[in-house]
Formats: C-alpha cells, structure tokens, sequence
C-alpha cells in the first residue's frame, strides 16, 4: 500500500476511472428516480429541468470516462451497470421534498468535484507512464472537474432561488 | 484519505493485532514506509492529541484518536466492500490499500450509498484478516481458509 495520494500504474488508474463511471451512474441514476419520485405538490419546471441536464451531463462524462478506460485496457470489461443497486438502495435513502432533493444532488455534484480533483491531484504527483497520454487524461478530467464545478453551482442557485408561484 | 487518518487506522488495527502498544516497526510495516517515517507522524498525533507513545514500547490512541480512527476504517471498509461487491476484484485488501489514499471520505459516503454495509461496521472489522468479518464470511473466504 501507500500513504502518498498517487496513481502509481494503469491498473490504480484503470480502476480509479472506473470509480468514477460508477460515481456518474449514480448521479445519473439518483436524478432519475428524484424525477420520478417527486411529489406533485413538490414539483417545478426548474428542478425537472436541472435533474435532466444532470441525467445528460453524468451520461456524458460516464461515457467519457469508459472512453479513457478503453483505450487504457483494450481488454477492460464494460463499466457496471449500477441502476439495479440504487434503484435497491433508493429507498433507503430517498430525499423527502424538493429540498432534499436538491441537497442530494448538490451533494452529489460536490462529491463528483472531489473525487476528480483529488484524481487530478494524485496523476500530477506521479511519475508512473500510463498507457495513455497523460496531458489527454489530465485535460478531459479538468474540463470534467469543471462541469461538476458549475453543476453545483447550478443547484446552489436553485437552492437560493424562491420557489416560483406553482409551488406557493 | 488523508495520510493521518491512514496511520490512525493503522495503529487501530495493529494494537488490536498486537493485544497493546503499536510499536513503529509494525505500523512501518503495515503502511509500508520507513520506520524513520512512521516515527516522525507518530510524533506529530502525539503532539496532536490523538495518540500517546511510550519509548520502545509503541503508541497507544487517545480517545480522540480513536473516534478518528474508527471513522477512517469505516470508510476503509467503504472502499474494500465497494471493490469486492460492486467491481467484483478478487484482489479487494490489496487494491483498497492501494486505493485508500486517493479516495476521500465523502466519495466512500457515496458509495456507501450502493452497498450491503453492516450496521454494526466498522466493529466487524477483523484486523487479522484486514476485512469485513461479514464479508470474509460473504465471500466463503473463511470456508476455502479452513479447507486449506
């Protein structure tokens, strides 16, 4: 093992690339079952349409990341598919109202910001050769830290905005 | 996980593996880094608060630094259950050990979202086989140990 927060092969890499797939699925996953849980009395365009950007830009980012994965391991396995355990597990942990619901996703894009900048973090502090170029790996990770970055955001707005007269 | 946390964990289990003190060489070991390292964070949680450590004898957790400890095994075992359950790896300690520095504690609370933890973690954490005793036990480890 290592104390020091670094990527030290295309194994750790390959995997830590597969933690965040599933960390996006989730993310994805979550923000479709809000979608359908939400209570009528709860429910506003706005929110319906910020658990649909997330739905798309988690999709995307998942498949960007598969992509890396690919072309790091040509023999890497399909991400899995973890709908099956958070629909499992919804219950268990479902947000109650439109304000937990948006705290739910806030903390899931704050958590997808970490996850990719301690990656990053951990990349630079290597010397390790991957399998694939480095400054490619490092600029789509950037430009996903960056999306989760105005993703939460987006729901911070959200969550300061007034709720608007549907709702009152 | 921060590398305090790392050692915190770390003296947690070896005091429990070594029935008292957790002497440098074993936690050098475990973490694998230098005794000379391993001696100098020492220092630093003792200067913290979070452990105590007795010359030629080893280092002892405060109660603060349990808390701490209990805490950075939970999400320890986030990370092991998260690998053996979900990603399927055969190899969980080793990768999680690999793992563990690079993945923070709020990523493991996220993933916790999609596990089977027990409720009474990380109590069940056997120190002698570093894992989950219910997962050992999940996994027929403990069957294929006895067979062996």
């Amino acid at each position: 093992m290592s104390v020091a927060p670094r990527v030290d092969s295309d194994g750790q890499l390959a995997r830590l690339l597969q933690i965040g797939i599933v960390l996006e699925e989730v993310v994805e996953a979550r923000a479709y079952q809000h979608y359908q849980r939400l209570p009528a009395e709860e429910r506003d365009e706005r929110i319906e349409a910020l658990l649909a950007g997330a739905r798309e830009e988690s999709a995307e980012h998942r498949e960007r990341l598969e992509a890396l994965e690919a072309d790091l391991d040509g023999d890497a396995e399909p991400a899995v598919d973890v709908a099956d355990l958070v629909r499992e597990h919804y219950s268990r942990t479902d947000p109650e109202d439109f304000d937990g619901v948006l705290y739910d996703q806030l903390n899931g894009e704050e958590t997808a910001y970490k996850f990719y900048d301690d990656l990053i973090d951990a990349i630079e502090a290597s010397d390790a050769r991957f399998g694939i170029d480095r400054d490619a790996l490092l600029a789509t990770l950037r430009d996903i830290r960056a999306a989760e970055a105005e993703g939460v955001e987006a729901v911070a707005e959200l969550m300061e905005s007034p709720q608007t007269e549907a709702d009152t | 996980m921060n590398t305090a946390d790392q050692y915190l964990k770390a003296v947690f289990l070896v005091q429990q593996i070594e029935d008292g003190p957790a002497s440098t060489g074993a936690l050098a070991d475990r973490l694998g880094v230098s005794p000379a390292s391993a001696n100098e964070m020492i220092g630093k949680l003792a200067d913290r608060g979070l452990l105590d450590h007795e010359k030629y004898k080893g280092a002892t957790l405060t109660d603060d630094g349990e808390t701490r400890a209990r805490d950075a095994l939970a999400t320890y075992c986030v990370l092991e259950r998260f690998l053996a359950n979900v990603l399927d790896v055969e190899d969980y300690r080793e990768e999680a050990g690999q793992l563990e520095a690079v993945i923070d504690e709020t990523v493991a609370d996220r993933l916790d979202m999609i596990i089977e933890r027990e409720p009474d973690c990380p109590n069940c954490f056997d120190a002698e086989r570093d894992a989950c005793a219910h997962l050992v036990e999940e996994l027929g480890e403990a069957e294929a140990e006895a067979g062996d």
